[in-house]
C-alpha cells in the first residue's frame, strides 16, 4: 500500500467522524433543558410572542429538518451569537483561537525540550542521580495545580524578582499587537520584523508558556524514557553498537529516531488537552484565549459558546488525530508502505 | 596457521536480582587465521554471551570479570572505549541470530550499509552507495538498487540475514562474529546462507565464529568446533576428530543427537537440563547429567588436557592417555 492511499483512507475517515461530531453536539443541544426562544423573549413574553420566536428559530420543523439547518449553518460558519459580546460566536472564536493556539504551541515546545531530553538521559543514565532527578521533576509536574505553578512563578519572577511581566494578556498594554497574519503574535512580529512586538509578547509568554509546559512534560519524560530503554535493549541497537557507530549516532540516531514514533501519539493527545483545556491558566494569566472565553460563557449562561465551544474541541481532536495519522506514516516505513 | 583472536579465561557474570549468573565462567579458545570455528551448544549454554563479550557489548547488569581477548596482538579487554569502538565493524563484525530485528526498521536497508562506508572509510556518500549495491550484488541479492531502497519489513527472513551479511562485510573485518546465523530460516535458506558464509570467508581469508546449537552445521562447513555447555568450553578440536572420537560425555550425547540416515540408529536426546548458572556448584558442571560422573567430578571443576594434536577435553572421566594409541 503505497503513502498517498494510507493519506486517503486516513482523510475519508475523517468525514463520517466529523458527521457523529455534530450529530451528538446537535443532540446534546436538543436534549438541554430550557427553551431558547423562552430565553430569547424574555420571563414576560406573551405564549403567541414565544411562539413566533419559535417559528422565526425553526424550532417548530421536524427535527431533521432542524438538524439540517443547524449543518448547513455550521458550514457557512454560522455558529450562533453570543449574547454577552453582541457578535457571532465565529468572530469571537477567530479572535481567541490564536491566542490559545500560540500559549499551546509554546507550552508543547517547553514539555518537549525539556521533557525528551531528560527521558532519554533518564534512560540511558538509568538508575543514577540524574534519573531520580529527572521522576521527581515528573512527580513534581504532575502532583502540582497549574494554579499553583503559575502563581508560584509569578511570586517569584514578577513579585519578587521583577523580570517577568504583570499577568495580563499577551502583550503590554502600550505596545501595539503586530499586523494580524496568523494571529500568533510572535509569529505575526518575526513575518512583519517588528521587533518591539516580538520581545513584549515573548515576555509575556514566557510564564504562561513554562506553567503549562511543566504540567504536561512528565508523561513525555516517562514514555520517551520507557522506549528507551526498551529500544537501547532492541537487535538492532546491540547491532549498531557492535557496527561501531558512534555512542551519540547509536543514541540519539538509531534508538531515539524509533522512540519517538510512539510520542508522536502522546504529543497529540498533549495538544488536544493542552487546545481544550488550558482554562485555569488562561484566567490565572487573563489571557484572552478559548479557555477564559467559555468560562466566562459559563458564568454568564451563554448557549452560544459553550455549545461553540463543545463543538470546537471536539472537531480539533478529530484532526489533531488525522494529524498524529499522518506523521505516523511519515515516521514509520512499517504503516507507509505496507 | 597462526593465531587471529585468543580468548583465555574470559568470564562474564551477570549480578541479577535472583543472583549472580555466571554465564560464561574460564572460557579459553583460539581463532586461526581464515578458520571457521564452530561455537555448538544447547540454547542458554552462554555461545551470545560470549561472541558479545568478545566486542565488548555486555551491558549492565553483566560485566567482564576476567580474563583475556587477544586480537591481532592486542588484549581488547584493556582497550579505552574509544579503541574498542575502531576494532567493532572493521576488525571484528557480527551477523545476528534474528535478521529482521537486527536490522533498523526506519532506515532503507541500503542506508544501513552505506554510512559504515562513510564513516569507517570516509566514503562520499555517493560512494557509500555504489559500495553498498556491490555489497548487496556480492551476498547473492537480486535487483541490489531496488532492494537497498526498502526497509527490514518488506524483504524476506533468508534476504535479511544476506543484508545483515553484507553490512557485517562491508569494511572487510578479519573476524566475522555470526550467532545462529541460520536459525528461523528455511532449510535451504540456510543452506544457501552457511554456502555464502563459507564462501565470502574463503574468498576475504576472514576467520569467522559461527555459533550454533547444531552439530549437523558444524560438519558441514566448520574447521574446528569449540563444545560449549553451562558457560563452559568442554571439549575443543578438529571437527573431523570430534567427530571421530567424542571425548567428552557430553559432545558424545551431542553426536549421538544428530539426526543420521546412513546409520542404523535412533536419535537420543541429550538427558536432563542446561543446569542453572546461578551460583553453579563446584566441580564439573555436568556432573548431574553425565552418566559417567565420578566423586572427584563434583568436587574439581576438570581442567582441559590435550587429548589429541587437536583435541582437548576438559572430563574427569575421558581416557586421554590412551588416545594417540587409539586415534
Ligand atoms: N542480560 C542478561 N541478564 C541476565 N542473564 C543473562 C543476560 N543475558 C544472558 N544471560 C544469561 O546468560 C546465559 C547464557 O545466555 P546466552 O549466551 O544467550 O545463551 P545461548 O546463546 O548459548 O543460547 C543464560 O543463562 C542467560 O540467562
Ligand atoms: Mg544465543
Amino acid at each position: 500500500m503505497g503513502f498517498g492511499r494510507y493519506v486517503l483512507q486516513r482523510l475519508l475517515l475523517v468525514i463520517p467522524t466529523l458527521f457523529g461530531v455534530t450529530l451528538i453536539a446537535f443532540t446534546l443541544t436538543y436534549l438541554l433543558p430550557g427553551n431558547p426562544a423562552l430565553v430569547k423573549a424574555g420571563a414576560l413574553a406573551t405564549p403567541e410572542h414565544v411562539a413566533e420566536i419559535e417559528r422565526r428559530m425553526g424550532l417548530d420543523r421536524p427535527v431533521p429538518v432542524q438538524y439540517w439547518r443547524y449543518v448547513t449553518g455550521l458550514l457557512r460558519g454560522d455558529l450562533g451569537e453570543s449574547s454577552s459580546t453582541g457578535r457571532p460566536v465565529l468572530e469571537d472564536f477567530r479572535q481567541r483561537i490564536p491566542a490559545t493556539l500560540e500559549l499551546t504551541l509554546a507550552s508543547l515546545i517547553v514539555a518537549v525540550a525539556i521533557g525528551i531530553p531528560f527521558g532519554v538521559l533518564s534512560a540511558v543514565h538509568r538508575d543514577t542521580v540524574l534519573d531520580h532527578l529527572s521522576r521527581l521533576l515528573g512527580v513534581g509536574g504532575v502532583a502540582m495545580p497549574s494554579f499553583w505553578t503559575g502563581l508560584l512563578l509569578l511570586y517569584v519572577f514578577f513579585y519578587l524578582l521583577g523580570v517577568a511581566p504583570a499577568p495580563l494578556g499577551r502583550i503590554a498594554a502600550d505596545v501595539t499587537p503586530p499586523t494580524r497574519i496568523l494571529g500568533l503574535y510572535v509569529v505575526d512580529a518575526l513575518l512583519t520584523a517588528n521587533g518591539t512586538a516580538l520581545v513584549s509578547s515573548l515576555h509575556h509568554l514566557m510564564l504562561p508558556a513554562l506553567t503549562l509546559g511543566f504540567a504536561v512534560m512528565a508523561p513525555l519524560t516517562r514514555m520517551v524514557r520507557a522506549t528507551m530503554l526498551e529500544i537501547l535493549e532492541s537487535d538492532y541497537v546491540t547491532a549498531a553498537w557492535a557496527a561501531g557507530l558512534p555512542r551519540r549516532r547509536v543514541i540519539y540516531g538509531d534508538a531515539l529516531r524509533n522512540a519517538l514514533i510512539p510520542v508522536i501519539t502522546l504529543l497529540g493527545v498533549i495538544f488536544g488537552f493542552l487546545m481544550a483545556g488550558n482554562v485555569v491558566v488562561e484566567m490565572v494569566f487573563a489571557w484572552p484565549g478559548l479557555g477564559h472565553y467559555a468560562v466566562t460563557s459559563l458564568m454568564t449562561k451563554d448557549p452560544g459558546p459553550i455549545q461553540s465551544f463543545v463543538l470546537f474541541v471536539a472537531v480539533m481532536y478529530v484532526l489533531v488525530n488525522l494529524g498524529v495519522d499522518l506523521l505516523y506514516g511519515l515516521a514509520d516505513p512499517r504503516i507507509r508502505l505496507r | 596457521m597462526t593465531d587471529l583472536l585468543e580468548v583465555r579465561d574470559l568470564t562474564v557474570h551477570f549480578d541479577t536480582e535472583a543472583g549472580l549468573v555466571e554465564a560464561v565462567d574460564g572460557v579459553t579458545f583460539n581463532v586461526r587465521s581464515g578458520e571457521i570455528l564452530g561455537v555448538v551448544g544447547e540454547s542458554g549454554s552462554g555461545k551470545s554471551v560470549t561472541a558479545l563479550a568478545l566486542l565488548r557489548l555486555i551491558r549492565p547488569p553483566g560485566r567482564i570479570v576476567q580474563g583475556a581477548v587477544r586480537f591481532e596482538g592486542t588484549d581488547l579487554v584493556g582497550l579505552s572505549e574509544d579503541e574498542m569502538r575502531a576494532v567493532r565493524g572493521t576488525r571484528i563484525a557480527m551477523v545476528f541470530q534474528s535478521p529482521r530485528t537486527a536490522l533498523n526498521p526506519v532506515l532503507t536497508v541500503g542506508r544501513q550499509i552505506s554510512r559504515l562506508f562513510e564513516l569507517h572509510q570516509g566514503a562520499s556518500r555517493a560512494e557509500g552507495r555504489t559500495r553498498t549495491i556491490g555489497m548487496l550484488k556480492l551476498v547473492g541479492i537480486s535487483e541490489p538498487e531496488r532492494r537497498a531502497r526498502q526497509y527490514a519489513h518488506q524483504l524476506s527472513g533468508g534476504m535479511c540475514q544476506r543484508v545483515m551479511i553484507a553490512m557485517a562485510l562491508a569494511t572487510s573485518p578479519r573476524l566475522l562474529l555470526a550467532d545462529e546465523p541460520t536459525t528461523g530460516l528455511d532449510v535451504s535458506i540456510a543452506a544457501q546462507i552457511l554456502e555464502l558464509l563459507r564462501d565470502l570467508g574463503r574468498r576475504t581469508g576472514a576467520s569467522i565464529l559461527l555459533i550454533t546449537h547444531d552439530l549437523g552445521v558444524v560438519a558441514e562447513v566448520c574447521d574446528r568446533v569449540a563444545v560449549m555447555h553451562a558457560g563452559q568450553i568442554v571439549e575443543v578440536g578438529a571437527v573431523r576428530a570430534i567427530f571421530a572420537r567424542p571425548l567428552h560425555p557430553y559432545t558424545q550425547a551431542l553426536v549421538r543427537s544428530i539426526p543420521r540416515i546412513d546409520r542404523d540408529v535412533t536419535m537420543e536426546p541429550i538427558p536432563g537440563m542446561v543446569p542453572s548458572l546461578l551460583a553453579p556448584p563446584p566441580g564439573c558442571r555436568y556432573a548431574d547429567r553425565c552418566p559417567r560422573v565420578l566423586d572427584v567430578c563434583r568436587r574439581d571443576r576438570p581442567a582441559p588436557r590435550a587429548a589429541a594434536p587437536d583435541q582437548e577435553v576438559a572430563c574427569h572421566a575421558a581416557e586421554v592417555e590412551d588416545a594417540p594409541a587409539r586415534g
